[in-house]
């Protein structure tokens, strides 16, 4: 029964999200073209029947609701081999979703760009959660088993040293001291395996913080509450109580945030890929803004948006998993 | 359609009303919130960094005259935090960029308290269809990546800010120039931040809205203005006052951020973002330059956290019940 329930919930909830990338999609192309200059406009001026030239090329000479139709149906998915992604997160050999040629990387297609920037994105991504959750999880759980006593007040502030020490102070100054002074590490690039532990350890420690603050205040929920009280005057061991009982609904919070925070964290972050100078989606997204190009904005909005709902989707079922009280309307 | 014309908002009211419902309430709070050690600490150390930035006009150096016999000099006893690559004295150059750091913190997170408030209350009052589209449009600015947005919002409004600054200097104004910069950060900022408290208010107006004395507004015939602005949102002012202290460093730190991406102030105006951010270019030769306005920036976001945090146990009903 509970299967059905499920899959009818996510079959809603799937007929749901396209309206709503539908929206974004449209959104975005609207409001990238709104916004005065464009991809070719910031360079030295060509002479105009150059740049006719170009912009015929590019289709940038459309009316403008010409230019989203074709594009609307460039993107469309019209092929079904998922078996194609195994070489890589290839949309077009896969789904058929054409994202279009970049404006600024010359003979370079949106599709390219992410193919080629995303393993790294995704792998130092990988690692930082596992560090947050490595490093949070415990953090949290300690915090709540002793509340108010010294090592909750530790566990505490370690956190809120991962919260308020932001990635480019952090990520700096790991580099100064690791990279520079102990010469433990390279200061940056991307080609050793020891090259992804800076990164990885700056990106984890913020995430980590969060982890272990929402844990900390899920577990402080969960372990006043009748079940838990339950479980303690039938006799069962405080290991047992923690772990068996409260950690289940104590993570809720977590979950929660753990939607969002992979979706971040897998599409790369800017600053830790611009000071460790990494190869990453990350910093594509951001350069892609300020140059204009109106193609690869599109492509990595819509590759961002479509993960955050997954993953928000992901995550409302693990909560009805979680807790027993929550049924899937 | 509710007006939001001053004239529904009666302010002396508004302040009446909450004194004689709720002076135990805020006493209590007070009470609670002067035992959080951890939570005073903070404000005294927000109090200390407020009034030197805010004084630095008074006894700090200039932050903007060059030196150029001085450059790079280390900490000392006349620049205690040691000078930049024109010799500029980097305590003041803290000091002044703290001020404009605060300033966005406390700016942008009123802007974004005031959208927050009047666009989750409205859509939180009407519920139904309305609510439904309010909340989905919301819903879709969430699902933006911010920094696109941000970026292209900045981009967009970059040109009349400009147009503003050069017409501050045609008035005779000198000294407002880079206002207009400052203006833009506040707005986008602002923009991007009101989601989440639209969010808050939102789900508080409708546990408040099925409460009995709202009933009591109702068969009272007062308009619906004066039901939302009067009745609901000092009801609800608790978690917005908390939401708020932690809205402000989540503010800094996207200052921070903007300027990292050399969105933020232009020179010779400083700000703490600005500074770090030209602090990590230079750190491994000129340590100093990072580490000092990288402290005092993640010390004031610990201590907005901590007050925020203690503001939280002390505000919050559900906690004062054990």
């Amino acid at each position: 029964m509970l299967g059905q329930a499920m899959l009818r919930f996510i079959a809603r909830r799937l007929l749901e999200t396209i309206p709503v990338i539908f929206v974004i999609i449209t959104a975005t192309f609207f409001m990238i073209r709104f916004v005065p200059g464009g991809p070719f406009t910031a360079e030295k001026a060509v002479p105009p029947e150059i740049q006719r030239n170009i912009d015929a090329y590019y289709h940038l000479n459309d009316p403008l609701w010409k230019q989203y139709r074709d594009y609307m149906w460039k993107i469309c998915p019209k092929a079904f081999h998922p078996q194609e992604l195994r070489h890589g997160p290839d949309l077009k050999a896969a789904f058929g979703m054409d994202f279009g040629p970049s404006f600024k990387y010359a003979n370079r297609t949106v599709n390219e760009i992410i193919t080629d920037t995303l393993p790294a994105s995704i792998s130092l991504g990988a690692i930082a959660l596992i560090v947050a959750l490595a490093l949070g999880l415990p953090l949290g759980v300690l915090a709540a088993i002793k509340r108010n006593s010294w090592i909750d007040y530790l566990c505490s502030s370690v956190s809120m040293i991962g919260i308020c020490v932001p990635t480019f102070v952090l990520g700096p100054m790991l580099v100064l001291v690791f990279g520079i002074y102990l010469g433990w590490f390279n200061a940056s690039g991307w080609y050793e395996l020891s090259d992804r532990v800076l990164p990885a350890a700056t990106l984890g420690c913020v995430y980590a913080a969060y982890v272990a603050r929402l844990t900390r205040g899920g577990m402080l929920e969960v372990l006043g509450q009748d079940y838990i009280r339950t479980a303690r005057a039938k006799g069962a061991s405080e290991t047992r109580v923690i772990f068996k009982h409260a950690l289940r609904g104590g993570l809720l919070p977590v979950v929660a945030f753990l939607g969002p925070a992979i979706a971040g964290i897998m599409t790369g972050s800017f600053v830790i890929e611009t000071i460790f100078q990494i190869p990453g989606l990350g910093r594509q997204f951001v350069t892609s803004a300020f140059s204009r190009d109106y193609n690869l904005i599109l492509g990595t909005v819509i590759l961002y948006a479509t993960l955050i709902i997954a993953l928000n989707l992901v995550v409302d079922v693990v909560q009805v998993w979680l807790n027993p009280k929550l049924k899937f309307e | 359609m509710v007006s939001l014309s001053p004239k529904n908002l009666p302010a002396a009211d508004l302040s009446a009303d909450q004194l004689e419902q709720g002076h135990s309430l805020w006493q209590d709070a007070w009470h609670r919130l002067r035992k959080n050690k951890v939570a005073v600490i903070g404000a005294c150390l927000l109090i200390v960094l407020g009034l030197s930035c805010a004084l630095a006009p008074f006894f700090a150096q200039s932050y903007y005259e060059n030196n150029l016999e001085l450059t790079y000099a280390p900490p000392s006893a006349d620049h205690w935090f040691g000078t930049d690559q024109l010799g500029r004295d980097l305590l003041a150059r803290v000091l002044y960029g703290g001020r404009i750091s605060i300033m966005v913190g406390l700016v942008a997170s009123f802007v974004a308290l005031v959208i927050g408030v009047s666009y989750g209350a409205i859509a939180g009052f009407f519920g139904g269809k309305t609510d439904m589209v309010m909340m989905r449009i919301v819903d879709i600015l969430y699902a933006l990546p911010f920094t696109i947005f941000v970026i292209l919002l900045m981009v967009f409004l970059k040109d009349p800010m400009q147009a503003f600054d050069t017409w501050l200097g045609q008035h005779g104004m000198k000294q407002a120039q880079g206002v207009g910069k400052i203006i833009l950060l506040f707005a986008t900022i602002g923009a991007v931040e009101w989601l989440t408290m639209a969010r808050i208010v939102r789900a508080q107006i409708m546990s408040v809205k099925r409460m009995e004395f709202i009933e009591a507004a109702r068969s009272l015939g007062y308009g619906r203005s004066r039901i939302i602005f009067r009745h609901m949102v000092p009801n609800i002012l608790g978690p917005v006052i908390v939401y708020t202290t932690l809205t402000i460093p989540s503010v800094m730190l996207l200052e921070a951020f903007l300027s990292f991406l050399g969105l933020g102030v232009d020179d010779p105006m400083s700000s703490w973002g600005k500074l770090i951010k030209d602090g990590s270019e230079k750190m491994e030769e000129y340590w100093w330059l990072l580490v000092f306005p990288g402290t005092l920036f993640s010390l004031t976001l610990f201590s907005l956290n901590f007050l925020g945090d203690g503001l939280r146990d002390a505000l919050d009903v559900r906690s004062s019940k054990d």
